[in-house]
This record gives C-alpha cells, structure tokens and sequence, in this order.
C-alpha cells in the first residue's frame, strides 16, 4: 500500500513567534517538523510495518523544509518531495491544496494522511481542499484507523465520543494527536535518511500557475487585551479571596 | 444588500447553536437564506426562520445523514449553480469545515478560516481573524465570490427576530460517488453532567495538575461551583482527558461568568478559547505565567494544595 503523509514545517511549538515586517510568521527561528504531522508518519509507518508498501512525506515550503521531511526520514519513510518555489511564498490554503494535489497525484497514493490542522496556522482548511481536488473520500480527525484490504474503517473524535467512518480507498484521512506515539528517530534511522531521495519541484514542475490569492490580509492591529488584575502569593487569606471574587461574579 | 447563505449544520436533525449565532450577524449584513440538510431539515427551518433566515433551502435526503462532506458540498454546488450568494458563511466546527473546504475548492475560490467577525465594506467582506496566536487580529478581505468565511462558535449571541421562513426544497441527486465517507456507527462516551460550552462557572486544568490522576480536585471543584471541567491542548494531546474538554483555538470557546485556569501558562492557542470569559481567575506556580497577565485575580502556589482548600471553602459557604 502506497501512502503519502502531508508534513509541514512551523515554528517549534515551544519557542515565541515571531512576526515579520509583511505580516507572515517568522519561520527563520527554531523551526520543526509539525508535531501532528509526526503522528501522522508514525501512523503511516505502523500501516506500512502491518500491511506492507511505501511512505511517501510531501511538503511545501522554502528549501530548509527539507529538513522536517528529514525528519521523518530518520523516523523511517521511504522518500520524500519537497514543493519549493518563490512564487509559493504567502501562499493561501487553496495555492497550497493545489499545489500539493498536482504533487500527490502523480504518486496516485492509496491513502494520504495529513494532520487535522497544523500547530502555525490551526485552520484545518487544507485536508478538505486536498481531498476535493484529488478527487478522494475525506475521513476526517481520526482517532483511529484500520485498514483490511482496501478498506478502511476510522474512529472520528467528536465532542462527546466518536464515529466509526468507512471508505473504499484511495481516500484521505486527517488524524488528531493522539492517534500514536511518534517514535524517536534511531541513530541508524538518521544515517539512512541521509541517503534517501528528497525530490524538490517547482510550480512549473507541477504545472501550476499561481493566480490571484482568494484573500488579501488588509492590516493587523493588537487584540483586545484583558488587563491584569491582583496577583497574590497563596497564604492563608488567598482563599477568602477567591471565595469573595466568586461572591461578586454570583456564582457563590 | 448582500445576498448571505448560511450553513445550517445540523447534529443528527438539531441545529447547531452556531448556526443561530451566524443568521444574527447575517442579517447585519444583508438577506439571509439558510440551508439545512438532512433529517429534521424541515422541522429545523422554522428555529431558523425564527433567527432571521428569509428562506430555508432544506432536503431530508438521508445521505445527509449517513456520509460525510461530500452529499453537503454537491448540495451547496448545485444550489449555487442557480445563483451564487455574496457570502457563504459556516460555523468552524469539524463537520462543517469537511464541506466548506471541499466547497471552497470545487468553487475555486479559497475561503477565510477560524474568524471571529465578518465586516461589509466596499461592496465585499473583510473577516476579522485572530492571528499570531490570537495576540493581533488579522482584517482579511475576500477576493472571490461568494466569499466564504468560517465563523469560530460563540462570536456572536443567537436573538430571534421572529419571523417565518419560505421553505424552499433543494433539488439536488446525490450519485454513488459522493457516498463513500459512510458514517456506519455514532458512538456517545461522556455524558457531561453540566456542558462545557453552557456553564456558568469553567474549571480547567493544565500541565500544572501535574497528572490526570489529579483531575478528579477539579471534577469536585466543579461538583461544588456547577461548573464543568476544560483542558488546555496540552494536557488533551498528552492523553489526559479526552479532546471533548479541550478549550482553546482548536477545542471549544467558552464564555462563563467566571473562568478558572489552574496550572495553564496561557497559551494563545487556549487563550483565544476563554478570554471572553467575564471573570478569569488564574491558580499557578509561576508568577510570570502569561495567564497571569490577563487574570483578574492570579494565585501563585500550588494548585494541589489551592484546589481542595478552594472546594472546602465553597462547600462551607454554601452550607
């Protein structure tokens, strides 16, 4: 079974963003593999280590996106396609489906897995487009996923338990964090992914012209910030203080 | 005027609240029409109409029910084959983020995510969208029409206006290829005793509780104030508690009368989540925690020893 897993690079979750002068996220500070898409290669690797075949990562980004696809390299997929092209800078989510479609579907995968949403920008948006351009059924946050033959039976979160989800595939599946426990790259994972393939295309390659963007961001101004109030170190009056701030709000 | 859709999500034949707090700001906007689909589709239309919606495009087609995003995006293609709106707007939920972006990108004409208001201005629509980890708020405008904007829930307060709505049947022939996403089982886990999204009072615990075994200080915390229990993303991903009690940009918005955070830094990713919350009380060991900046009232100590101590006394008070 031939999979292709969606990973994007971002800010590592654990450093502050930062903001540059056009309003697009800074991503030349610390910059990782997106943790949810580490769960989502783990998951391809556990469905290759089950049922057989290949792991394909596919990205978008400058030329060091490489390095997250070499991530997941080490971790154990067998190559990787990078997407990197100036006119690719600021893209939008329907740019970015597109181009990672035109990407995909020359692979003609049997299952695409990308995260729910990514850790930078948290829209989600682009799994649907991807699904709807690729022209696959989209079975999405899942919890859990089992494949038999050519079908495919996910668990899907929602707010008070979950669906159980079938398809046939080809199909695309969006997976949550908790779907597996990303494993740690070996030493001897590192030294093989040194030598596998990272293809890198262009927008020419993929025969994609750009277009103009479906939104313009206008401006930026701060968000409404809530001011601090009293902080207090907890002794023996703190309690009392909270129960007369809950007395105030009627809650008590 | 602008000829607004809004996407009545419906949750095995009830409306979804969101699509009550979108037709308010729709009919801001201009004329609103909604489209409900599925089982209850017909019964939906007049909560709808209620809400301001001028016509309720509806099919109680089952496909609706049994398969995901695809019957929806072919409903809303074929409806908007017959004239497009100026704005489609749905709710950021996961059902209807399946079928906005499938929609978005069969219209090809992209769409604006995770917003918490939408503006008419020069004959079009810029969304307000909370960017840079909700520290900036982002004016984006669309290009392509229909604008398509997906609202976060709890942005605007559902009002009836009263009203009926014109009841409209929605022509359209779901074929076999658009049912392959077939939802075969719904399972129900948590039965929340007080909803996470309605609760007076929110409790949420973080990395700070220091482990799921400590959750059950909250649960009695909650029990005593008739508050429900949140998480932060942190603690969800780690495995904790289940996803369902997550706050923040990718779990549930909240807006309670009081808000307590114990042993959550203050993320912008679960700050954009609470921070409509009237009163937000925050219990940390780190005095420098940037919760701590947006508290009304910040405790700096350990949450283990505050939360108990806390219940006891509320306990006591109510006596």
């Amino acid at each position: 079974m031939k999979i292709v897993v969606t990973v994007k690079q971002v800010p590592d979750p654990n450093s502050n963003l930062v903001l540059e002068a056009d309003n697009t996220l800074s991503r030349e500070k610390e910059v990782v593999l997106d943790p949810g898409d580490e769960c989502g290669v783990e998951e391809a690797l556990q469905l290759k280590e089950a049922h057989g075949g290949e792991v394909i990562l596919v990205s978008m980004g400058p030329e060091r996106a490489k390095d997250a696809i070499r991530k997941g390299l080490s971790m154990g997929a067998d190559r990787g396609i990078l997407i990197t092209d100036p006119q690719l800078a600021g893209a939008d989510a329907l740019l970015t489906a597109r181009a990672l479609a035109a990407a995909i579907k020359a692979e003609s995968p049997d299952l695409v897995i990308c995260g729910t949403e990514s850790y930078d920008g948290s829209t989600g948006m682009v799994p649907p487009m991807l699904a709807e351009l690729l022209g696959l059924p989209q079975l999405t946050v899942a919890k859990k996923v089992e494949v038999d033959g050519s079908n495919l039976k996910v668990h899907r979160q929602t707010a008070d338990g979950y669906e159980v989800l079938e398809a046939s595939m080809p199909a695309l599946i969006t997976v949550t964090a908790g779907i597996a426990e990303p494993r740690y790259a070996s030493l001897k994972g590192i030294m093989a992914a040194r030598s596998k393939e990272i293809k890198q295309v262009g927008l020419g390659d993929l025969a994609i012209e750009r277009g103009d963007g479906a939104e313009t961001i206008e401006g930026l101004t701060d968000a409404e910030t809530r001011k601090a109030g009293a902080v207090i170190e907890f002794d023996g009056t703190s309690i009392d203080r909270i129960i007369q701030v809950l007395a105030e709000a009627k809650v008590i | 005027m602008g000829k607004i859709w809004v996407y009545a999500e419906l949750n095995q034949g009830k409306v979804n609240p969101t699509a009550l707090e979108l037709l308010a700001k729709a009919r801001e906007l201009g004329d609103v029409e909604a489209i409900a689909l599925g089982s209850g589709a017909r019964a939906a239309a007049g909560t709808l109409g209620k809400h301001g919606a001028k016509v309720v495009h509806v099919n109680e087609d089952k496909a609706f029910d049994d398969y995901l995003a695809e019957p929806a995006t072919d409903a809303l293609a074929a409806l908007h084959k017959q004239g497009a709106p100026d704005l489609i707007l749905f709710g950021f939920t996961p059902d209807s983020r399946d079928v906005a972006g499938r929609l978005a990108a069969r219209l090809e004409v992209g769409l604006i995510s995770n917003a918490a208001d939408v503006v008419a201005k020069d004959g079009g629509f810029v969304a307000k969208v909370p960017y840079f980890g909700g520290a900036k708020i982002a004016s984006m405008k669309a290009n392509k029409k229909p604008a398509i904007v997906l609202v976060r829930p709890k942005s605007f307060e559902a009002s009836e206006v009263g009203g009926t709505a014109e009841v409209k049947e929605l022509t359209v022939t779901i074929e076999a290829g658009s049912k392959r996403s077939h939802i075969v089982e719904r399972v129900v886990e948590a039965s929340e005793k007080v909803k996470l999204e309605d609760a007076k009072v929110v409790i949420s615990g973080g990395r700070g509780m220091g482990g799921p075994d400590n959750f059950p200080l909250l649960e009695d915390l909650a029990g005593a104030l008739g508050g429900a229990v949140g998480a932060s993303r942190a603690v969800v991903d780690a495995g904790w508690v289940p996803y369902s009690m997550q706050v923040g940009q990718t779990g549930k918005s909240v807006r309670p009368g009081v808000y307590i955070a114990v042993g959550i830094s203050g993320a912008m990713q679960h700050t954009v989540g609470m921070k409509a919350s009237k009163i937000i009380i925050a219990i940390n060991k780190d005095a420098e925690a940037p919760i701590m900046k947006m508290a009304d009232l910040g405790v700096v100590g350990d949450a283990l020893k505050i939360v108990p101590a806390l219940t006891a006394a509320v306990k006591a008070k109510k006596r």
